[in-house]
């Protein structure tokens, strides 16, 4: 039973990353901009962000909130909701007390124990005025009549009541409390990491039961993708970086040095981080700053190591792949040609022994939106064959970042 | 928004998208339809344009980041020695038949011969494998390279 | 107006479409008078044009010479990088005596001058026998050089027989007189037309035979040469098309606000199943699609998947079909062969990729409308246009440019019919472009094909029953139904029906499964790409199987053929057929006869130990009978061998829940030139036999001469195309 169990929560895990998808932001209902609220929506809409929301809950390929987006688990399948005004559908008949201990406990509406796929046990940090400013935004838009198709899920999945025991274990139920003693702006960047960013979520090793570990920012793997270490460790973490090149990663996805976001980070970041305020971006740069290190996960490339050309055949094989599909985002030499988010130098996936976010890269593709338009880079399984894939992985790592990874063709096994 | 561009030795303000791709600028707002679109996402290389004498692939390279650097197009190409001597020989080797790609073929060739007069078979495939010939005149773009890097001024 | 009337093939050919994609010869000629429709010329020689003024001689649909001496061709037949413009130049100069570079070539107008007198429409392809071309357009030629030698010895007070014409100028020897064609044209306009044509023998030809540069390179290295693509017009709008995705279905909203806030966007224009943005450039015209988020509903087709088209033609293979050809009694032969193989060989869907994206720049007014595009089938063209607004066809002019890439795609004109649709709803000029992502997903695909085949050989080694069941699309009955015989799509057995063989005892039957949620088309090569895979590798099998050289079988099993044992022997020469080979090397032999040209060809492949395919080496023997033009041959067979490679190892198009899930070169695989194999092609031309046709040859040749490769090199039998996947220990399991 707890074999399965823990399989359960590995799988919640997997989208506690949340953000796998494109979706844009649904535009509040400018009628409202005049009235007496209208501030607190326009407030209520930046935290909105923040809190990353849309990812999740943006319809499949659209921008309306209305849910429905899956979230497959081995044992089933998740439906993100509808978070539009709608009563019957959607979140209209919320009052603020059931808006806020659905927020905090995860207990919805009629003490329905939500799923941990709401990272309710960070936005639990939220103060009551920012989480029903955010209630306030919702509100001012278009209210969506569309119901999500129901979960999926095999018993004993189907049963909400056991998250009772799983909040019990690992949720604090606690609000977010300014830290005496220290700065302004480092307790602004904590509230915006941990009670809204839900950072931890991703980038925090999980328990046995899939609570965090104590070794917060340590990184760890989400369905598939290595969120990285994010303590001030010099050579696990970001402790090399510099202010400049964390504050660019965080507002932009990309950092001159230490290459691209891609995957669930570059959604963080076209969802919300970029929305962010410079104040606010390094706010939360402080607060990163000052995570006690812990020398766990790969370690962190410095600068492009371009190697000698050719060394095993799969190398070469990946190098003449590499020229024909990639070189023409990237260059021959990796660094970038034709925006700054295919510089590959210095990447931190280049550096990892298992290669995780770029096998995902090469699998699934990425996307993000920028200030300078849409970056992406298309999924190539369907074409190239697994060991064509597992070559290409093979060079880009062994050329730009100077490890001797064999990355196995099974990877890409769809 | 407005960008100053230099294209072809001339420079030209343009008012469009800072996002808009230095394909669409060229073609559409300033009439140079010889850099052609194939594929819209850096696969093909039909779109291919020297900035400041590198092979771009314009369709994904903004006119923000193409502002302020010299760019060069298949039509001004044979003002370079490289390009002439490249378009030269494509003729001279019968290389093309529809055409539609070698806008790109020719504008990766120039930059390719003007960093490497000499390439060998295995830097021609590092420099030419990113653009796409369906009409499969690959045989012939190798050997008019090599023609024309064997006609040293 | 459609009359299809197709001739009867000769030689093994079947009654079908020859040369679809064109040798420098394929299209049919006419020769007629008409009255001059002035057009764009797209490509000229060194010698600028002459404005159209003042006098014009021009004596058939296909020359036109102003008497400031600019010599104009009127090309019927689309440019789309198979050298045609050159290849009936050539036809045209040699008996009208002029040099290449003394002509301007000039796309014809869609124009009733233009109509093939066989197919019964304008069209670059097979649509007729090559002869076509080979005799009128060179009787074309001679007939304004005889008009024009009459002219000046009536000048002269000379007999016509004195003078002899050269270089675009009469001499009159005895005298040494001398008058240029422009200064003739005026005189040579009024003599009547010739009502008996003398040809050239062929040993006084001085250009066909000969290797002249290309007429439309030129242009094609500097950017001026100008696709469909590249029309710009005064006033013109751009717009991007997206249709449902599905085919079946039907927009059923969309946001009109959101797409006309992009800056740039003018307009939304619906049709029921499409919707297209229109701005002022293409990236606004991209960006107001993705604004304007179209919804869809679905329809019928929303569930199918490849799978499910190809069980059920599975289940119809099972029962038996139109017969195609019967001789002997296969069931009997089989049944008392040595040996016998039964196998399944099955055919991906293909899209056609050519790199210029599908495109139409069209401005309809009340009156009549203009129609800017490459197109195989000016006439379909402007039928197209017609029907969708209702204008008469004579009011439509189009406008033909040079095409990037053809390989049967724009011998289809929906595209410019949907075109029309939403052009007909604004005033102005607008360019409607397919993104590439719409050129693959709405591509009208090669069929997929699901051959049963049973052969069998017996003691001797010689072939002892034959039975191909072909199971697929009609192409031909949603084309031309015309060309439909009882059922039979003689196109979908091309290449089965007539193999080179001797095969007492044959059955070849057709089975029509028309798929859903797919429109098939031709496709380069057509039924020869087909069928000749699934001959030649069962051939091979056989051979294998009874322990032969698959070289000798095939001479042996060809023996009264002597063009296919003179290329068979040429290119086991060129080839080194026999020769020892590293470890994990094969070659691979095929033998064709398609398009009225002979070709074997031979590959070599390497396999790396991790199922990487590597292609060394490919040669090909041809004989396409004269050779008007070689070095476009040459080329021909280059880039077939290379469409064909592609094809082979990479590609096919596969749908789930009604949409085709392949969308961009990155799902759809082209070779690359660090992949591509040095090809050497050796013409044994026969001068005396029919023209055959050479655009699809190399194609055809491609999969049969790799699968065995790959067959000698590993001893795996691929039966399904596409092959790289197969080779990989991780997909092959899948
Ligand atoms: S159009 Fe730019 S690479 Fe294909
Ligand atoms: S010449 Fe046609 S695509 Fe290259």
């Amino acid at each position: 039973m707890m074999f399965r169990l823990k399989d359960w929560m590995t799988g919640v895990a997997s989208v506690l990353g949340c953000v796998f998808y494109c979706a844009a932001f649904a535009q509040g209902n400018a009628s409202d901009a005049h009235s007496a609220g209208a501030e607190r929506i326009k407030q209520g809409e930046y935290l909105f962000r923040a809190a990353d929301c849309a990812a999740c809950h943006a319809e499949p390929g659209g921008t309306k909130l209305t849910g429905g987006r899956a979230f497959t688990l081995p044992f089933g399948s998740i439906f993100a909701v509808n978070i539009t005004p709608d009563k019957k559908t959607g979140i209209g008949d919320y009052t603020d007390e059931e808006w806020l201990k659905m927020l905090r406990s995860g207990v919805g509406r009629g003490g329905k124990h939500l799923y941990p796929v709401m990272p309710y046990t960070a936005y639990t940090l939220m103060s009551d005025e920012d989480a029903l400013a955010i209630k306030a935004y919702l509100f001012s838009l278009h209210p969506e009549h569309a119901a999500p198709p129901r979960n999926q899920l095999s018993f004993p999945f189907n049963q909400r009541w056991s998250m009772i025991f799983w909040n019990w274990l690992n949720n604090p139920d606690k609000r977010f409390k300014p830290v005496s003693g220290k700065s302004a702006e480092w307790n602004r960047g904590a509230y915006l990491t941990e009670a809204l960013g839900h950072c931890s979520q991703c980038h925090t090793p999980r328990t046995l039961t899939y609570g965090l570990s104590s070794k917060a920012y340590a990184g760890t793997v989400q369905m598939g993708w290595r969120a990285y270490n994010l303590t001030s460790d010099p050579n696990h973490g970001l402790g090399g970086w510099t202010d400049e090149q964390l504050k660019s990663y965080l507002a932009t996805g990309k950092a001159s040095g230490k290459g691209p976001a891609s995957g669930p980070m570059a959604e963080a970041v076209e969802h919300g981080l970029r929305y962010m305020t410079p104040e606010d971006i390094t706010a939360i740069v402080v607060y990163l700053r000052s995570l006690a290190p812990i020398a766990e996960g790969p370690v962190v490339q410095s600068s492009l190591k371009v190697q000698d050309k050719t060394q095993t055949e799969t190398e070469s094989r990946g190098q003449m792949l590499f020229v024909q599909a990639c070189a023409g985002c990237h260059l021959p030499d990796g660094r970038g040609r034709q925006s700054e988010w295919a510089a590959l130098a210095g990447a931190h996936s280049l550096s990892d022994p298992e290669a995780l976010n770029l096998i995902q890269v090469l699998r699934e593709g990425t996307s993000l939106e920028t200030a300078q338009g849409r970056v992406f880079m298309p999924g190539f399984t369907k074409t190239y064959t697994a060991e064509e894939l597992a070559a290409i992985a093979t060079y880009v790592t062994a050329h730009f970042g100077g490890s001797n990874v064999a990355v196995k063709p099974s990877v890409f096994k769809n | 928004m407005s960008f100053d561009l230099h294209i072809n030795g001339a420079a030209q303000t343009v008012d469009v998208p800072s996002d808009m791709p230095l394909l669409w600028v060229l073609r559409d707002i300033l009439g140079l339809t010889g850099t052609k679109y194939g594929c819209g996402v850096a696969q093909c290389g039909a779109c291919t344009v020297h900035l400041d004498g590198a092979p771009v692939r314009s369709c994904l390279l903004t006119v923000a980041a193409a502002a302020g650097h010299h760019i060069t197009t298949i039509e001004a190409i044979e003002q370079t020695e490289a390009g002439a001597k490249v378009q030269q020989a494509w003729l001279d080797e019968e290389v093309i038949q529809c055409g539609y790609c070698q806008s790109g073929q020719i504008m990766a060739v120039t930059a390719l011969l003007q960093n490497n007069p000499h390439p060998t078979d295995a830097d021609i495939d590092d420099a030419m494998a990113g653009n796409i010939c369906r009409c499969g005149t690959y045989v012939r773009i190798r050997k008019a390279i090599h023609r024309a890097a064997s006609q040293d001024a | 107006m459609r009359k299809w009337n197709r001739t009867q093939g000769e030689g093994l050919s079947p009654p079908t479409r020859r040369a679809l994609l064109g040798g420098v010869l394929a299209g049919g000629g006419g020769f007629l008078l008409s009255a001059f429709v002035p057009g764009l010329p797209l490509i000229r020689a060194s010698k600028a044009q002459d404005a159209v003024t003042g006098i014009v001689f021009s004596p058939n649909a296909f020359i036109r010479i102003t008497s400031q001496g600019g010599v104009t061709l009127i090309m019927r037949h689309a440019e789309m990088g198979q050298g045609i413009y050159t290849g009936i130049s050539m036809l045209l100069a040699e008996e009208l005596e002029v040099g290449l570079d003394q002509v301007s070539v000039e796309a014809a107008p869609a124009d009733p001058a233009y109509v093939d007198s066989v197919a019964g429409e304008e069209e670059t392809g097979g649509s007729s026998s090559t002869r076509d071309s080979w005799v009128p357009l060179r009787e074309a030629g001679a007939a304004a050089r005889m008009m024009l030698i009459a002219a000046a010895a009536e000048q002269w007070g000379v007999p016509a027989s004195a003078c002899t014409a050269r270089h675009g100028t009469v001499f009159h020897h005895a005298s040494g007189r001398s008058t240029s064609y422009g200064a003739l044209a005026e005189a040579a306009a009024r003599q009547p037309v010739p009502k008996k044509i003398t040809l050239k023998s062929p040993t006084d030809f001085t250009v066909i035979g000969t290797s002249p540069r290309r007429l439309d390179t030129k242009a094609k290295t500097n950017g001026s040469a100008r696709f469909g693509i590249d029309v710009q017009i005064p006033g013109m709008k751009i717009g991007c098309i997206k249709a449902c995705p599905v085919k079946g279905g039907h927009l059923t909203g969309y946001n009109r606000a959101a797409a006309l806030a992009v800056p740039g966007v003018v307009d939304v224009l619906t049709l029921p199943d499409a919707i297209a943005v229109i701005a002022s450039h293409m990236w606004a015209a991209l960006k107001g699609q993705e604004a304007a988020a179209p919804a869809w509903d679905y329809g019928p087709n929303a569930h199918i998947a490849t799978t499910d088209i190809v069980a059920r033609m599975k289940a119809a293979s099972e029962q038996s079909g139109v017969t195609a050809l019967k001789t002997g009694n296969a069931e009997e032969a089989l049944k008392r062969a040595h040996t016998r193989i039964e196998a399944v060989y099955e055919l991906p869907f293909l899209a056609h990729a050519a790199l210029e994206p599908i495109n139409t720049t069209l401005h309809i007014r009340p009156d009549g409308a203009d129609v800017w595009v490459g197109t195989q089938v000016p006439g379909r063209a402007r039928q197209e246009v017609a029907d969708a607004t209702g204008l008469p066809p004579e009011s439509i002019a189009v406008h033909n440019h040079l095409i990037g890439g053809g390989f049967g795609r724009r011998l289809d004109s929906n595209s410019i019919g949907q075109a029309a649709r939403f052009a007909k709803q604004v005033s102005y000029p607008v360019k409607l472009i397919w993104t590439r992502e719409e050129d693959i997903t709405q591509d009208q695909f090669r069929p997929y094909y699901y051959d049963r085949i049973s052969a069998g050989l017996a003691a001797d080694g010689t072939i002892s029953g034959w039975h191909h069941r072909t199971t697929g699309s009609a192409v031909t009955a949603r084309w031309y139904p015309e060309g439909m015989q009882n059922g039979l799509d003689p196109d979908a057995v091309e290449g089965a029906a007539q193999t080179p063989y001797v095969m007492a005892d044959q059955l070849v039957e057709f089975v029509r499964d028309e798929p859903d949620a797919v429109t098939t088309l031709w496709w380069r090569g057509v039924g020869p790409t087909h069928n000749v895979f699934v001959v030649e590798s069962m051939i091979d099998e056989l051979a294998h199987t009874s322990g032969q050289d698959p070289l000798a079988l095939r001479k042996k099993l060809a023996a009264h053929q002597p063009r296919a044992i003179k290329v068979l022997d040429e290119v086991a020469k060129q080839s080194g057929w026999g020769r020892a080979l590293p470890v994990g090397h094969g070659l691979g032999i095929a033998l064709h006869y398609s398009f009225q040209t002979w070709a074997a060809t031979v590959l070599e492949v390497a396999v790396e130990k991790s199922g990487q395919i590597r292609l060394i080496r490919v040669d090909s023997a041809v004989d396409c009978g004269p050779i008007v033009f070689p070095d476009g041959v040459v080329a021909q067979i280059q880039g077939g061998l290379i469409f064909g490679l592609t094809m082979a190892l990479y590609n096919e198009i596969t749908l789930k829940n009604g949409q085709v899930e392949q969308s961009n070169f990155h799902n759809y695989r082209m070779m690359r030139l660090n992949e591509a194999p040095d090809i050497r092609v050796h013409l044994v031309p026969d001068p005396d036999a029919e023209i055959g046709g050479i655009g699809e040859v190399g194609t055809v040749a491609a999969a049969p001469a790799l699968a065995n490769a790959l067959f000698a090199a590993t001893g795996k039998r691929l039966r399904r195309i596409p092959f790289a996947k197969q080779f990989s220990k991780v997909d092959a399991s899948l």
